[in-house]
Parts: C-alpha cells; structure tokens; sequence
C-alpha cells in the first residue's frame, strides 16, 4: 500500500475502496457514484488504473496499491501531472480530481517513453472520469502540459521512464 | 481569452484581473482536501434513510421492531419521534401567490416535515431512519423496516396534474396548483400578436434534469450536551443560510446555539443551497443518542432526493415584421415543482424565468404566465443558470422558427433586435432593468470568431463526408448578483439577499479576510485575497481567506446566482477601502502631516509630495496594534466589516455559436465547434473564469444532447443512477473558443457581473438551433431535448416528432 507492507483480514464483500477510506484513513479516494460510473475512486493496482469501487478487497490481496497519498507527501512538491494541472487550473470543486490524477498518471507514464498522446487519446483516456465542474479542458490541457513538459526535461531521463513504461504496457496485454 | 473591450474603466492597479494560479488547486490535486464524507468525529454513529419506493400513497402502518434489534443499530425513528420539529420552510414565494400550506410558527410557509407520516408524495420521500454503528449496518436496517401503503394515483407532469381529475397531493393545495404568477403586459402583447404581420409559435418541452455534483450531499451532527450546542457539517453553500432556517426555524433552538460548517465542498450547481430533512436529522439524532451522527449520501439516493431542474412545458408565441424586426413575445408554461415547494423552487420556476425571457432584445410588449404545479416527483430547485436556461431557450428558438418563417438569417434577425447601447439602464418591460450593456459589440466579435459567414461551405464540404452540418446561434441576459434585499422581497423572497466581508489585519501585516459566502469549487480564497490585495496595495500572498463556518464568518448569504464576486468581493473591497481610510487618518499622526497631506499609495501611507516620509503597511498594522499616540476619535487595531447590499441586480449577456455534425447513417449528433463570448463585466482572475466557462457550457451541453430525469407512469425514477442517466464526458466536448466583452455594472464597486454559471444559459438552445439547422431541408421545425441519436435519426427518416 503506496510501497508500505499492511497486514489485514477482510470479509469477503468488503470493497477496496471500504478499506482505503474506513480501514485505513485514505480519504483521498472518493466515493461519487457506487456504480463504476465516476471514477472518483481511482486507484493503480499493480500500475494500472482501476476503480476501486468494482475491486473486492480480498482480491487486491498480494498486489501493489497506490492511492493519491503515495503520489506526493502531505503538504509536498507536486509531481509533474499535478504540476501542470495547477497551471491549467484543472480542477475546481476538486471531488473528482484525486481520481483523474490516478487514471492520468498511467496515461503519463505509459507514453513517457513514446509518442505523446494525442487530443482525441486523452479525451478517451479520460472517459472513465467524470467532471461536473470543468467541463474536462483545463484537465486536458493539463496532461498535454505535462506530456511536453516530461518530454522536454532531462532527455537522458526519458529511456530510463521508457523502460517502466514498456513493462506496465506489456503488463496490460496480460 | 482577449478582452474586447466596451468601456471598462481599469480596476485596481495591481493584481486583479491577472491570471493567478488558484492557491486552492494543490491541495485538491494532492487528495488533501476534507469534505462531508472525511470528517471522522470520535464516537460517531451512522445514519441511513428509508425513502419512499412509491410515488404516491398513503402509509397504513410502519413497523421498525424487527429493524431495532439487528446487530450495531442504536435507533430507528419515524415522524412520530419529531412532532415538536417544525416543517422546513420555503421562502421564495413568487410576488402576489399566497402559499397554501399550513403557515410556519415564524409566519414563512411550511414546506415539508422532517420524516414523512401520513402520505407519500414521491419515490424517495423519507419515511424513517437508522443509526447504526457503521454505514453498512444502517443500510441493511433499512430492509428489515416494514411499510404498509395504500397506493394512490400518480402524476408526474405539470400539465396533466392541472387538468380536472387529476390525482391530488396536498389537500391544503386544490387542482395542484401552488402558483399563477404572471409578468409583463398581457394586454399591449396580446394586441401586438394579434395585428402582427407574422407570428410564430412553438410547443417547448424544457425538460428536467438532475444537476449530479460528482460528491453526494452529507451531513454530520454533533450536539454538545455539556454546552447545549449543535454543530452541523454539511456540504452547503450556504452555511450562515442554513444556520439561520434551521436553528429558530426548524429545531427551535437559539440561533447562537447552531454552528454551520462547510468542509470543501464538492460542486452544487445550485442544489446545495436547500433546506434538506437529513439537516435537521442529524442534529436531532445525535442529541438523542449523545455522539455525533453522519449521514453520507449514495448517488441513487441523491437523484431521488436533491432537487431536480428545469422542467417546464410551453407554449410560445412571437411576433414580428416581414423584415425581422421582433414586436412581441408571450409565453404560457407550465412548471413542475415535484411533490414539495423546496426552500426557493416556486421563486426559480416563476420570476428567475419569466422576468428574463425576452433576453438581449429591445421588443415593446412581452408577457409571460406560469403555472406552478406539484407532482410526485422530486421537488424542483436551482440547476445552474436556473430559469435563465430556459427563458433563452424558448426566446432563441423563437428567433430562429421566425427567421426561417421570414426567410432572413438568424444573425440578422438578431443583430437588428438587440438592445442598442445608449438605451441602457434598459426596462425589459418583464421587471428587470438591466444594469449596462454593449450587445452589439459582443454579438459581433461571436459572430466574427465563430467564423460564421464560412458555414455555407462548411455545410457542402460536410455533406461530402456523410455529415450535415448545422449552425445555431444563442445570446442571453442572466440576470446575477442577487440581490438588493428590498427588491427580492418584493419578488417574494423571505430573507435578506446582502453579502458581508471581514477585513482583519493583524500586527505583523498579516491580514484575514472573511466572507459569509462560501465557495463549492470557485476559487474564493485566492479570489478575495486578489481584491483586498489590490484595494490595500499588498501581496495577495500576505491575505488569508477565511470562510464556511459561521463561528468565524461575518454573516452572508451564501454562494449562488453566481454573486459571490459581484456581491461578496464587493464587500471586501468597501471593507478594504475602510482599512484604508483608517491608515490615512492615523498614518497622517504617525507622520506628523495633516490629515489632506497624506496619501496612500503602494501599500504605505506616505506624505503628499515627500515619498520618504512614509510607513509600509505592515509599521501602520504594528503602530495601530500598539495604539500609541492615537488621538480618541481614532480607535486601534485595524478589523472592519461591510455589509453590502447593491442598488440593483447585474445583467452579464452573451452571445455563442454551435456547430454541429450530425451523421446520416446513425443520428449522432456531435458538437464540433464551439464559440462563446460572454460578458461578465470586470473580472477578478479570468484563469477561474474561463475554467467556470468551460464547464458551464458542457452542462448546458448535457442538457442538449443527453440529460433527462425520466420518470416512468408509476412515478418511478428511471433514471435513477449514472448508469441511467448520461453526463457529458471528455469525449462528447471539443475544445472551445472562448472570448470576452467587458461591460462594467455600475451596481458595485468593482464593476462586476455575475459569471460561475452564465454560460450554461445558451448552450442547449445553441445545439437545438444548430440541429433543426442541419435538418432544416426535412421540414424539421423543432425537436426537443435531449436530442439523442435515435431520435434524430427518426427525423432524418422523416417521422414526426
């Protein structure tokens, strides 16, 4: 759990994000709609994004969780994504965002190594997200932000972010 | 996003108007923030409600025993355990309607009762509660609560629970009938359609639509038996709002016994600012049991209880010269309040619309008549750009059925009825008079940006793919800022509609600023930071913005009809202008000048003519902490407060264009550009502005092409989740090309209008022109919202609608 070891039993129906919020304090993770629909609940399980709202706690057991509190420290540097997100004011109420910030972060660090991602493909990237207060453009001018900016800075670095890239990508064929 | 500006004299000299980051975003982008659901009280217990899953129907019996003794529960009530609790109240009660309900002990109308007795008036009215020890345990309660109903015939339209026999719902309320409300002047429109050389006429249905905050409503209640206090946390917009209907009005208490608090708040569009029963329950729950009591919404729940918007059904009528000039406007709607009058609801549905429907157009006679009915359904309230939507949707469509009734093009006909600048303060002969305006100038630029004259082309080179294209344009007046107390109460609104601001300045330089508005997404804390950092020449990042718990607000009104900048940052500037004006008076002792011999410039207040002999903001706060040497008609310390109440309302306007493609082969309707120019007067930091653009127009969006509350013949929520019901998302959106006019108002200091929600006002209209546009060769005069792809696409065969 964002690179910790936690030990816990959990009854058969108990949902991953019950256990982040109730179990563990991870509020970051929201609950917007109960049915998959909002992805307010978005969480990366083994790197990949996923709704912790349609994820049996039990069957989480053994793998990676990150939640938006791993991403940075309380009160911490912001990384990249999040960065250009604030730039393009990406977020206004701000319920929906730790979701999005989830979901986007795979769509960052899966193209780091390639192509940046194109309009339509971040659009439909961010499908599983919904939005009330923005209307999604600032969001998407935020991952077009932070694609430039990880493809700009420190060009040695991009092979190295490449590599985990290709490993999460051949993780997803799987 | 450039500024074409009309005659905006400059604001401030420093920081306003700059793009500035909002200082709230990191903490939201880190998952930081605290909302309803987050808050973890020690010892808290868990409420779950037992709504109604009929629409209509009398309860025999209510059998909890069962429900009482399953595992964690702490106590199951009905509204036999509340007969002392007074109904919620509704106070908006449109201009010359008297309510029909049971008067409330303070004289305002009884709405509803805390827990539903004796009928049920729609799926979802509450009929009981559970405390349990955990959320789960209170939600399987629920099932073990046995309900005996007697069921009763159902009405869900507005219309059909008007006509003769239809099923009643409160006896109190004859024919289902809450309000006749009328404005303008039936006579002269009347007579002016009747001579006119052309008259158009459409059947509307606005439909209603569930405005889905992506956070359900909460609410948390913590009684305090040592002192007898209540504390209420719950996602509001308006806590001091909530403190005041709640604490004498509802719970009886005193109202220094009540204390509001807004965590974040996440997004309300208008639906948080009610009086909802959950409120009220927690509170009276946590005093019976002695621990804090949480009630988190689900989304089912929220859709069959937050108030729903929109939904009326018209009849409209326009008339106008061969050669496009507009000469009258009439309008006949029948609005659906659902089965309750919400806190505003009858307000929104009457005067919020009708007083606006002839929007940027300078006609000489327009009347408009609502009937405000109830259904069982769930009760009625604001949606983003509530009333104002659907005024300019009945009024666009009309100009562009009379355009093509007159063969001329919908621009013209727009551009020659617009309300000419040197006629403002402009009459609209509706009640409104709107504040400043450059119509012209704004319709222009929209007209020019979208690229208009280049959609004959567009159109031929679309139909090459497949495609047809279509064009639709939309303007609109909103009217925001709400309000000058006096005249709302005239407009039947019970409670004072001004706004507060607290400037406190502490000895190090250091200032708070306090406002009772209270922000659901806008960026207040880095907005009213920029205003008092402008007024007082500081840096904004200096300024602490304090608001959302009544213990350490001044009093406020609250957030919406997007008067938070045009009302509540007002108020800090006067407030600032009063810090001000106090360092002047003892800057000039601290100086040892006259009084006429000082000016405050830069954040210091230094001497006319002699820029060394000065002192920086921060010594005057240090010398007005000490007090030394203050003559006695100047007091220390540096802590104002301005309650502000504005001479009228503002009218920001605007003009935009959709183009849309719709396919052949399918009916899909895709939205393919988008241009808006929008003119909210001065603007504060158009970097959240434009963000609030942005999505104001996906809303109105939604309603175009997907949203609709459903509700089946039994009164049943169809579209009862997000599964049910469609929300724009990122892909259904093109980016949008977004400008600006700047038209101050005179009606505050900072030449303010209104902007959070203004531009969900045209969108729906926009998409329903550019569709019937593109089908304009099939005959297609009209289809209504929401224009989904079969429905489209049975047009496209040529069936009726």
């Amino acid at each position: 759990m964002n690179g910790r070891p936690e030990q816990f039993s959990a009854q058969p129906n108990e949902l991953l994000v019950e256990r982040l919020r109730d179990g563990l304090g991870l509020t970051g993770t929201k609950v917007g709609c109960d049915t998959g629909q909002c992805g307010s609940c978005v969480v990366r399980l083994d790197g990949r994004s996923v709704k912790s709202c349609l994820v049996l706690t039990a069957s989480a057991a053994g793998s990676e969780v990150a939640t938006i509190e791993g991403v940075t420290t309380p009160g911490g540097e912001l990384t990249g994504l999040q960065e250009a997100l604030r730039q393009e004011h990406g977020t206004q109420c701000g319920f929906c965002t730790p979701g999005m910030v989830m979901a986007l972060g795979e769509l960052v660090d899966t193209t780091a190594g390639g192509e940046a991602p194109t309009e339509p493909e971040i659009r439909e990237w961010l499908t599983g997200n919904l939005c009330r207060c923005t209307g999604y453009h600032s969001v998407v001018r935020g991952v077009q932000r932070a694609c430039a900016a990880a493809r700009a800075e420190e060009p040695a670095a991009l092979a190295e972010s490449g590599a985990v890239a290709a490993s999460t990508a051949a993780g997803q064929e799987v | 996003m450039t500024a074409v500006t009309g005659d905006a004299p400059a604001v401030g000299g420093g920081v306003l108007g700059q793009p500035l980051d909002s200082r709230e975003d990191p903490q939201l982008l880190r998952g930081e923030a605290t909302y309803v659901a987050d808050i973890d009280l020690p010892g808290t217990a868990h409420m779950a409600i037992l709504g109604s899953p009929v629409a209509h129907a009398k309860i025999l019996s209510i059998e909890t025993k069962a429900a009482e003794q399953l595992p964690g529960v702490l106590k199951v009530a009905t509204a036999a355990d509340f007969t002392d609790v007074m109904p919620l109240p509704c106070i908006w009660i449109p201009g010359g309607v008297e309510s029909h309900f049971p008067p409330h002990p303070y004289g305002l109308p009884g709405a509803r009762p805390v827990l539903t007795g004796d009928t049920v008036r729609h799926v979802g009215d509450p009929i009981a509660v559970v405390v349990a020890e955990t959320p789960r345990q209170a939600t399987a309660a629920l099932a073990a609560i046995a309900v005996e109903y007697e069921p009763l015939p159902v009405v869900t339209r507005a219309d059909e629970a008007l006509a003769e026999g239809a099923p009643q719902l409160h006896e109190a309320v004859p024919g289902n009938l809450n309000a006749y409300w009328t404005c303008g002047d039936k006579d002269r429109t009347d007579a002016a359609i009747a001579e006119a050389e052309v008259t158009v006429e459409l059947d509307l249905v606005n439909q209603r639509t569930i405005n889905s905050p992506i956070e359900p409503r909460g609410a948390v209640g913590d009684f305090n038996a040592a002192t007898g206090e209540y504390t209420l946390y719950a996602s509001t917009q308006g806590p001091h709002n909530h403190r005041f209907l709640l604490s004498a009005l509802v719970l009886g208490i005193p109202f220094n016994k009540l204390r509001v608090i807004a965590p974040t708040v996440g997004g309300s569009f208008g639906t948080k600012g009610y009086l909802y029963p959950d409120m009220a329950l927690v509170l009276l729950l946590s005093k019976a049991l002695g621990r804090p009591v949480k009630w988190v919404d689900t989304r089912t729940g929220l859709m069959n209880s937050t108030v729903q918007g929109r939904d009326h059904r018209q009849h409209v009528t326009l008339a106008g010269t061969r050669d496009g000039r507009i000469t009258a406007v009439r309008a006949t709607s029948y609005a659906n309040l659902g089965a309750y009058p919400s806190t505003i609801g009858p307000g929104v549905a009457t005067a919020l619309m009708g007083r606006s429907i002839s929007g940027m157009y300078d006609i000489g006679a327009a009347f408009c008549e609502v009937y405000a009915a109830f259904t069982n359904t769930v009760s009625l309230g604001a949606q983003r750009g509530s009333g104002r939507a659907e005024a300019a949707f009945l009024m666009e469509r009309l100009v562009d059925r009379y355009a093509s009734e007159i063969g001329m093009d919908p621009a013209a006909v727009r551009r020659k009825n617009l309300v000419p600048k040197e006629k403002f303060p402009y009459d609209n002969g509706l009640g409104w008079t709107y504040d400043s305006g450059n119509y012209e100038l704004n319709f222009d630029r929209a007209i020019e940006l979208s690229g208009y004259a280049d959609m004959p082309a567009r159109k031929a080179e679309a139909r090459t793919r497949g495609k047809r294209l279509g064009v639709g344009l939309a303007t609109y007046v909103a009217i925001c800022g709400v309000g000058p107390s006096t005249r709302m109460s005239q407009e039947g609104m019970l409670g004072g509609t001004w706004e507060s601001a607290n400037i406190r300045v502490h000895p190090t330089g250091e200032v708070t600023v306090t406002v009772g508005s209270a922000s659901t997404g806008q960026s207040h804390g880095t907005v009213f930071a920029m205003v008092a950092a402008d007024e007082l020449g500081i840096d904004p990042d200096t300024i602490q913005v304090l608001e959302g718990d009544t213990q350490k607000a001044p009093y406020g009104q609250g957030t919406y009809g997007s008067r938070s900048y045009s009302m509540a940052a007002p108020a800090v500037a006067l407030t600032a202008r009063k810090i001000k004006s106090k360092l002047l008076k003892a800057g000039a002792v601290f100086l040892g000048v006259p009084e006429e011999k000082v000016v405050y410039e830069g954040g210091k207040v230094c001497e006319e003519g002699n820029p060394e002999n000065a002192k920086t903001f921060a010594e005057l706060a240090m010398s007005m902490w000490y007090g030394w040497g203050l003559p006695p008609e100047i007091e220390p310390a540096l802590d104002e407060t301005t309650h502000f109440d504005p001479p009228d309302f503002n009218y920001p306007f605007g003009t935009h264009v959709a183009v849309v493609e719709i396919d052949e082969l399918t009916g899909e309707t895709e939205v393919v550009a988008y241009t808006a120019v929008d003119d909210a007067g001065n603007i504060g930091n158009p970097k959240i502005v434009h963000g609030q653009i942005e999505g104001s127009i996906v809303h109105g969006l939604g309603q175009a092409l997907m949203e609709a509350a459903e509700y089946d013949e039994n009164g049943l929520l169809v579209s009862y989740d997000l599964n049910h019901y469609a929300l724009p998302r990122a892909a259904d959106v093109p980016f949008f090309a977004l400008d600006k006019t700047v038209t101050p108002s005179p009606h505050n200091p900072l030449g303010a209008k209104g902007a959070g929600e203004i531009a969900t006002v045209p969108p729906a209209a926009a998409v329903v022109n550019a569709v019937v546009d593109a089908l304009s060769d099939l005959g297609v005069q009209h289809i209504d919202m929401p224009l989904t792809p079969e429905k489209v696409w049975r047009r496209l065969r040529g069936e009726s609608q």
